[in-house]
Order: structure tokens, then C-alpha cells, then sequence
């Protein structure tokens, strides 16, 4: 195809672009630039600038004036592994950040050149499950220049290409991995390294070394753990060749390798090295950031200290409840076996009797063990401290009667352990109608994925059911014709339902999605929602269930709000199409309100299954009053136990990595699911749809 | 033997009570034996609750054997009525033979009668449980005229795994709530070790990387994974490493393909296995 023109470039761009254009800023060099790419890269550009637009119009403006220099100079894979690189930078640090990963496009040409290399996003969502596997506790995982961990997230190099194949610059990115996850399991910022090091005259220096040691203490460990991967790792040595690979079998190292050495082993042969030499070099050496650490360390013992102590009060409850069970005065106790490298098993009672605690409470010791080694005495005590909130019920005065008329709805106060009366005025609204091209540009963009989605949705509508004893039908039925026999020779009424007949089983079944329209889902989890329901709809016409959309956010009790996107009745018009495009990040997610307002609707529809799933983004939460945490979750948690008494069920497909906290305690434990990517969430909301009415 | 009856001998409908002879490999995990010895002197029927692949059938074989009872194992599927439990007629010889179905088969001989996965069968096939599950233990065969009351050895036994997700596929109230539930879970890990090692007679060494392996599998559970590797699983996966399967083709055999599909999850649980093994 010829390239496009100069002018027919501009009114595109012009078109695209129009809001951060203006009488001295044109789409004009814009235009130019682009003119001199050839058709493909223009195509690429346009489309690139369509989609970047709808996150932010200055971003698309940003790429458009990069695409021109830079796109010749990358491979298609480079390229887009610039953009989404941008679009990160600017979703996590703004429209600086992000404009300046467009300038420097630079480093991704650099980087495609090397044919082995591996990208952090091809390996990022194996390496995640790797790690979750090895586990202690959940990890995030993001890229970075260097390597290094807070103990939270890993952070892995964004390409790794010193390898001299794909499968070794695999390995050295799951080599890194699990050395950073080696560095929580096996306590590295268990105490102040910064203190630590104060008295070497370069603490820095010392830093670099403490991490190539901690490297072979934490080795050591994870060949104990992980022979296999030891084995790997000694191969790659070995054929690398690196310098100085002799030094790390040095006699001086023999403490580190010991199965109780900790970091003080390493801290303690500092004082006895040249700290002046050079440090050898690793592909997989990241960097030891203890001041990040630390924070992370701390904000996760207080977090988890309220947690356990909270769930421990739980189990307290419960025991007193089962009628053998505690006395008032009895305590709760912990023994820590360390021998288990599979991470510390650590056992409870209470009163001296063995309790098994469920999954989270487990989980939380085990990461507790993690940072201190112990459980102390003072996180054992179960806390049963009720706080008095001293508010009545609402009363629909307080409500500004300007906000158009509301439907109320009762809240429930775990701590009062009542409803606080027509406590949330909630309103249903229309979205402002977004372009409907949003559509058409999904489907085109999941193209083959939709032709699979729509097969297998089918299978799901066509299954056939042959259904036996028919009046009338295809075929004879050769049971009943037997049995009407042997009934008839037995002196009995000859049955009429001789003949079987093929019937689509109707699927009696009602769904409807809560969409989370708060404000955190701004950027690419809204855009990923808005796809997800293009999908949905796709395949749902395919099957015939009845099906409805509703967003919801709000701020404040007095202000919720249901977005009306789909009724049941309605069909998948051009109007609903607009809706869905129109779906927008809006303010806070009060939920309890919005699942009440859903049941209500649902009580006029009448079907067997009734299936109420939320796509969410995070726990229930709300602006300046108490909805954040434990409220939230137990209003919400007492509407979904309404929901169920209305023979609703209830499911949440969620994004927010820890959603196990709290979401078995809401939905039930097999009521919800995590997506750990977005960028799959589209696709996999069909697919959890189809499992969970097959 | 003419050829009518070797059909009826070749039907499903007419089960053979399986007598257990010899004393089934059975590791107990809590006092569920002595929990379902207790419900079968109550004359309640039991509900078997757990992940697939912990030990309920092999359970059921064992207190079958211990009890002395027949047992009569049911797979359900959705295809599973009413009819193919109880009964139906049957022509042999030009004459009209009525044949009981498992259920009614069990009831008569006073068996145990095990229904596998009971949410798989039909709705309504579970209603023709309810008058045996609760006191009256009775078994109604509507057209065979016949009111079948269950002697007092008869258990009625049912399994059930509560982590499915599909909404189609839960246990009604009315019937749950009339069986005495028997929790199901992974064994503990030296109990564990045990019983791969008796089922397959797999070396200390490997069977301990095996449980390494499983439990890193039941940490992903729920993410990204339904469920964790199994003892069944873990027990495949021994057998094969015994018969000189290299582990890792083994496990990714026995266990990575049977936990999922999904290809970046097959390659984690590879990657896991390769770091073990
Ligand atoms: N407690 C146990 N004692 C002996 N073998 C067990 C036990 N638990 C599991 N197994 C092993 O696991 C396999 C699968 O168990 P099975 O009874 O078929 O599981 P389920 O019926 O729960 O799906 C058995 O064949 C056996 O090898
Ligand atoms: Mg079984």
C-alpha cells in the first residue's frame, strides 16, 4: 500500500489529537514527521496514537512526535516493549516520567540487538507463579535497572542478554529471582544494615560487599532447597568462565555455607576482607537497597501484627463458642520448628491445646517467622478491643435533597453488630455515551481470540442433551421401548414416551457484572475492564444468557452511585456499546450499597441460577469516614449474606494481589478469583464465566 | 449359558457386591475411622468432603474391608437418573426380569453403597436418596411396586468436593444436611511420605523432592491454579520416577499436565520441578 500523504496524516492526527492541539501547536510537524515512515509504520503510528490516546491525549502527542526517528530503528517487538514501557512510567510516575521513556527510545534499539535476549515481559508472569510456588509470602514482581528486593516486590533487570542462549538468559533471570526471594526467606534485612555498617570507614563499599557475600550464603541455602537449580547454576558458571570463580569456593567463605549461618555471618566476615579489592562480578549480582527494605519490613510487621492478633481473637471466639472449648484466661501459644526447609512450621495453641489455624493465619505466621524468627509474646495477644464509633443512623435529612432522588439502603455495623438505618443514599445514572469505536477496535485487536472465544462458547450453548421417554421425537428410544415391553408382558399400562429427542438444555440463568468504576482503576485496569466486557458480550450473545452491566463508585454515604450500562431486557445495542466505552474512573468503591442496590434488582428477574460477579480492583473503601478496612469489609460481607438469602450467588474476579486477605472472608473461599496480570483480564473473564456456569 | 443371559450378565445395572478380601493400604489421618464406624452404629449416612485425589476412595475401600460389608461404588455423571440407581426391567427369555440398580442392590444385600462425586449426577437423582438418608431408610422402587427397607448394616456414603467453582455444582441443603461430613485433606507431610513411599516404593531422596514439589504447587493454588498437586498425583509421579522415568519428564507427565493447561503455568511448575530435581 502507498504511503499516506502528508495532509491525509494531519487530519488524522488532527483528529486524534485534538485536545492537546491549538492554533500554535498543530498536528502539521507531527504530520511531516510521520509522512517520511512507510505505510506499516504509519499504520502502526496511527493506531499506537489511537490507543495511547485514551489514556492521556499528551502521551499519544509524545509518541507521535517520537515515532518518526525512533520506529525505524526498532523491531516490532522493541517497539512495543518502548511503548509499554511508557505507558508504565506513566501510569506509575506521570506524564514526565513517561514522556521521557518516548525520548529515549534509544536504549530499546540498543537492546533489540542482541538475538538471545530475554525481556523482562516475556518472563515475568512465569517467574511471579515460580516464586509464589517457592513462596513464604506473596511477592510482587516488576522491572527495574538493577535487581534488588524491599521484600515485597522483586525487582528484575528489564532484558537480560549476557547469555549465549535464551535458555541461559532464562536462567539468570530465575536465578535473580530467586536469590531476591532467598533474601526474604532467609533474612538478609533481618537487622539494620545501614547500623551494621556505620563503623567501616566506606559503608557503601561495604555494602557491595556484604551483598556478594550474603549471594554465597544465600546459594548455599538454596542449594539445600533447590539442588537442581544449584546444578544449573554451577553449569553456567562453568561455562561462562567468569573471573574469579575460584574466589567463591575461597576456604575464608566456609561460615557462610553453614546451615544456620545468617546475615550477621556475613556482616561479621566483612571485618576480616580487603574491603579495597575489587568485588567479583555475577550476571545475577543485584543491589542491596536496605533503607527501602527496612520501611517495607517495618510497615509489614505492624500490618501483620493487627492481623494476626485480630484473626487470633477470631479463633479465640470460636473456640469459646464450641461448647468443650477455651476458658477466658487461657493463652495462646506458638512452637517454631526451623528444621523444615520447606519454610517454619510453626504449630498453635491455645490453652495448650493444638489448634489448626485456616490458610491466612498460617500464612501470616509463617511470614512473621520470616522477619523476626520468632513469634513474640506480644503478637500473640488476641485482640478483642471494640472501638465506639458514636454515630447514629442516618437519617435521609442529612442527605442534600439537590442530588436528585435516591434509594436508601441500610449499612451494617460489624461492631454494633446491627444496621445503621437508610444509612446510603444511592443513585442510578447513565455514563456519558463514549465512542463506540472502542468496540470495533477490541474486537480487531482480539481478533483470533474471539473466534476461539465464540467456539467455545458454543460448545457450551450446543451441547446437546438426548433426552430419553419423548412423546415424540427422532428417534426410538430403545430402553423405554424394552421397559414399555416388559411392563406390557407384566400385565401393566403400555407407556406412551417411547422415542428420544435432541434438546439445546436451556440454561435458566441470570447474570449480572458489578464493574468497579473507582477511581483506582484509572489507566489500564479501566481500559482492560471496558475490553473484558466487549468480550463478555461477544460471547454471551453467542450464548443467549440473559445478562446485565452495572458500574458503581461513589463518594461518601451520601453520594453512591450505580452507572447504568445494561439491563437484562435490554439488548446489545449501539447505545450499550457507547456505555461501555463510556465507562470511566470515577471516585470511591463503597460496596456494600452497590451489591445491595444489584440484589434489588435482581428480585424482579426470574431465574433458576442468579450470578452476581464483580470485577474488581482492590478491598472495599471509602473517603473520609470509617469504610476503609475491617468496616468495609465485614458491610460488604453482610450484603453478600444477603445476596445469598435472595438465592443470589456471588463471585469476584479481582486484580488486587492481596485479595486473599480478605476476599475468602467476603466471597467464601471458592467464590473469587485473582488475575495477577491485567493485561489478561479481558480474555479471562470470558473464561471464568464459562467455567463457572458449565 | 445362552446368549440372553450373557447380555444380562455384560449390563451395568446388575453390579456385583465387591466383598474386599484383603486388608486395603490405608493410612489414617484423624479419627475418621473411628468417625465413620461411629455414624454407621448411628445408622446416618456419611458425607465424604475433600479435594479429589486424598485417599476418600481408598478410605471407603478400607472400612468396607474392616466392616465386612460389600461396597458398591457409583461414579456419578450428569447423565446419572434415577432409574440407572435404583432399577429397571429387563427382557431375558421373553420374559420380563426386573434388575436392581446399584442403589436398590446395595440396600438389599445391606452393603455400602458410595456415590463418587455425587454434584456430578443429576439433580433429581439425588432425591431418590433422601427417604434411605434420613430415619426412614427406605428405598422406594416405584415400578417394581416394592418398598425396600434397609437393613441395619446398609451405609449410604457420598463424596463431594467443595472447591469447585461452578455454581451449577453444589450440594442442595435438604441434602446435605443429612449426612454426618467427614473432612478430607492432604495428609501431613511425613504421613505423606509414608504412603507415596508404600504405594510406590520410591527411594527416601526422591520422594521427600516430590513433596517439595507438591507442597510448592498447593502454594499456588488460587493462584492460578484450582487445585494443588494430590497425593494421587504424587503417587503417579513416583511410580513413573521408579520405573526410570527421569523426575522431570515425570512430573511433567503426572503432575504440571494434569494440574493445568495453561502454558505459562505448565512452564513455572517445569521450572519448579528442574529446580528440585
Ligand atoms: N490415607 C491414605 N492412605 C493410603 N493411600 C492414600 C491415602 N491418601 C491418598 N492415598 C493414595 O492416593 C491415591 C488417590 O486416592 P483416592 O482415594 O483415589 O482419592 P479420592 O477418592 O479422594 O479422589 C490412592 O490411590 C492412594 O495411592
Ligand atoms: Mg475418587
Amino acid at each position: 500500500m502507498p504511503p499516506l500523504a502528508t495532509a491525509a496524516l494531519e487530519k488524522r492526527l488532527d483528529a486524534l489529537l485534538n485536545p492537546v492541539l491549538s492554533s500554535r501547536r498543530t498536528a502539521a510537524p507531527l504530520a511531516a514527521g510521520v509522512a517520511t515512515l512507510p505505510r506499516a509504520l504509519q499504520d502502526f503510528t496511527l493506531h499506537w496514537v489511537e490507543v495511547i490516546g485514551r489514556t492521556n491525549y499528551e502521551m499519544a502527542y509524545q509518541f507521535a512526535a517520537a515515532a518518526p526517528e525512533a520506529l525505524p530503528a526498532l523491531d516490532t517487538q522493541a517497539a512495543e516493549a518502548w511503548i509499554i514501557q511508557a505507558m508504565d512510567s506513566y501510569d506509575r510516575e506521570g506524564l514526565y516520567q513517561g514522556s521521557l521513556v518516548f525520548k529515549q527510545y534509544a536504549d530499546f534499539a540498543q537492546r533489540g540487538l542482541n538475538a538471545h535476549g530475554v525481556q523482562f515481559n516475556e518472563v515475568a508472569t512465569v517467574l511471579e507463579r515460580f516464586v509464589c510456588g517457592l513462596a513464604g509470602r506473596r511477592l510482587n514482581i516488576d522491572s527495574a535497572e538493577t535487581a534488588w528486593t524491599d521484600t515485597e516486590t522483586l525487582y528484575l533487570p528489564p532484558r537480560i542478554t549476557v547469555g549465549a542462549s535464551r535458555d541461559e538468559n532464562f536462567l539468570i533471570y530465575k536465578i535473580i529471582a530467586t536469590l531476591l526471594w532467598a533474601q526474604g526467606r532467609y533474612g538478609t534485612f533481618n537487622i539494620d544494615l545501614n547500623a551494621a555498617l556505620a563503623h567501616h570507614s566506606e559503608p557503601a563499599r561495604a555494602l557491595v560487599w556484604l551483598n556478594y557475600l550474603e549471594v554465597i550464603r544465600l546459594e548455599a541455602n538454596i542449594a539445600r532447597l533447590l539442588p537442581g537449580l544449584a546444578r544449573d547454576l554451577a553449569a553456567l558458571r562453568g561455562e561462562s568462565g567468569e573471573s574469579g570463580e575460584s574466589s567463591d569456593h575461597d576456604a575464608r567463605y566456609a561460615p557462610l555455607r553453614a546451615v544456620d549461618a545468617g546475615v550477621r555471618d556475613s556482616i561479621a566476615l566483612l571485618d576480616t576482607l580487603d574491603l579495597q579489592q575489587a568485588v567479583p562480578r555475577r550476571a545475577w549480582l543485584g543491589t542491596l537497597r536496605p533503607a527501602s527494605a527496612k520501611a517495607a519490613r517495618e510497615a509489614r510487621l505492624t500490618r501483620e501484627k493487627d492481623a494476626l492478633q485480630a484473626a487470633l481473637a477470631q479463633l479465640f471466639k470460636e473456640q469459646i463458642q464450641n461448647a468443650d472449648g477455651a476458658e477466658e484466661n487461657q493463652n495462646f501459644e506458638v512452637r517454631v520448628n526451623h528444621d523444615d526447609n520447606l519454610g517454619a512450621d510453626v504449630e498453635l495453641t491455645l490453652g495448650g491445646k493444638p489448634l489448626a489455624p485456616p490458610k491466612p493465619v498460617r500464612e501470616l505466621l509463617d511470614s512473621i517467622v520470616q522477619d523476626l524468627g520468632e513469634i513474640p509474646d506480644e503478637y500473640l495477644l488476641a485482640n478483642t478491643a471494640q472501638e465506639a464509633t458514636g454515630e447514629g443512623d442516618g437519617d435521609e435529612q442529612d442527605i442534600a435533597p439537590a442530588d436528585g432522588p435516591a434509594v436508601y439502603y441500610d449499612e451494617w455495623d460489624f461492631q454494633r453488630r446491627h444496621y445503621r438505618k437508610n444509612w446510603c443514599a444511592l443513585r442510578e445514572l447513565e455514563p456519558p455515551a463514549g465512542d463506540a469505536a472502542f468496540v470495533e477496535s477490541t474486537l480487531k485487536k482480539y481478533a483470533p481470540q474471539v473466534t476461539q472465544l465464540k467456539r467455545n462458547f458454543e460448545l457450551l450453548r450446543g451441547e446437546d442433551r438426548l433426552m430419553k421417554r419423548q412423546q415424540h421425537g427422532d428417534d426410538i428410544d430403545l430402553d423405554a421401548v424394552i421397559a414399555a415391553y416388559a411392563d406390557m408382558r407384566a400385565g401393566r399400562e403400555l407407556p406412551q414416551r417411547l422415542f428420544t429427542k435432541r434438546h439445546k438444555a436451556e440454561r435458566n440463568l441470570a447474570v449480572m457484572f458489578m464493574v468497579d468504576m473507582s477511581g483506582s482503576t484509572k489507566g489500564w485496569i479501566n481500559e482492560a475492564e471496558r475490553e473484558a466486557l466487549v468480550l463478555l458480550a461477544e460471547a454471551l450473545q453467542v450464548l443467549g444468557d440473559r445478562y446485565a452491566i452495572y458500574g458503581f463508585s461513589g463518594m461518601t454515604r451520601k453520594r453512591c452511585e450505580i452507572f447504568h450500562i445494561k439491563r437484562f431486557d435490554e439488548p446489545y445495542s449501539e447505545r450499550v456499546r457507547q456505555r461501555i466505552a463510556g465507562i470511566a474512573p470515577q471516585d470511591y468503591t463503597r460496596m456494600g450499597a452497590a451489591i445491595r442496590h444489584l440484589s434489588a434488582l435482581f428480585e424482579t428477574v426470574d431465574a433458576r441460577t442468579k450470578l452476581l460477579i464483580t470485577l474488581s480492583d482492590g478491598k472495599p473503601d471509602d473517603y473520609s469516614d470509617n469504610y476503609r478496612g475491617e468496616y468495609g469489609i465485614e458491610d460488604t460481607r453482610q450484603a453478600l449474606i444477603e445476596a445469598h438469602r435472595a438465592g443470589i450467588k456471588p463471585f469476584c474476579i479481582t486484580i488486587d494481589h492481596e485479595a486473599r486477605d480478605y476476599l475468602p472472608h467476603m466471597y467464601g473461599a471458592a467464590n473469587w478469583t485473582l488475575i495477577d496480570n491485567v493485561l489478561r483480564l479481558p480474555l479471562k473473564v470470558a473464561d471464568i464465566y464459562r467455567r463457572l456456569t458449565s | 449359558m445362552d446368549a440372553s443371559t450373557s447380555t444380562r450378565t455384560a449390563t451395568p445395572l446388575q453390579p456385583e457386591a465387591r466383598l474386599i478380601t484383603h486388608e486395603p493400604y490405608y493410612e489414617p489421618v484423624a479419627d475418621e475411622i473411628a468417625l465413620f464406624e461411629a455414624a454407621c452404629d448411628s445408622r446416618i449416612p456419611v458425607l465424604l468432603k475433600g479435594p479429589t485425589g486424598c485417599g476418600k476412595t481408598r478410605f471407603m475401600e478400607y472400612v468396607a474391608w474392616k466392616l465386612k460389608r460389600p461396597l458398591i461404588t457409583v461414579s456419578c455423571h450428569d447423565d446419572l437418573t434415577a432409574n440407572d440407581l435404583v432399577g429397571r426391567y429387563l427382557i431375558t427369555n421373553n420374559e420380563t426380569v426386573w434388575v436392581d440398580g446399584p442403589l436398590a442392590h446395595a440396600v438389599r444385600v445391606g452393603g455400602i453403597c458410595y456415590l463418587d462425586e455425587v454434584v456430578e449426577a443429576r439433580k433429581d437423582t439425588t432425591v431418590v436418596i433422601h427417604p434411605l438418608a434420613d430415619d426412614r431408610r427406605m428405598l422406594p422402587i416405584e415400578k417394581h411396586g416394592e418398598l425396600l427397607r434397609a437393613p441395619d448394616s446398609f451405609v449410604l456414603a457420598m463424596s463431594y468436593n467443595p472447591g469447585y467453582q461452578s455454581v451449577l455444582k453444589e450440594l442442595k441443603q435438604s441434602t446435605r444436611q443429612r449426612f454426618v461430613a467427614i473432612e478430607f485433606n492432604y495428609p501431613s507431610e511425613t504421613l505423606e511420605a509414608k504412603i507415596v513411599a508404600a504405594e510406590s516404593g520410591l527411594d527416601a531422596a526422591n520422594i521427600a523432592k516430590l513433596l517439595k514439589l507438591a507442597h510448592m504447587t498447593r502454594n499456588l493454588k488460587g493462584n492460578g491454579l484450582d487445585e494443588g498437586a494430590s497425593t494421587r498425583l504424587l503417587v503417579h509421579a513416583a511410580k513413573l520416577i521408579k520405573r526410570g522415568v527421569a523426575a522431570r519428564v515425570a512430573c511433567h507427565g503426572a503432575i504440571a499436565e494434569a494440574l493445568t493447561d495453561d502454558a505459562e503455568m505448565l512452564r513455572a511448575i517445569d521450572e519448579l520441578t528442574s529446580s528440585i530435581f
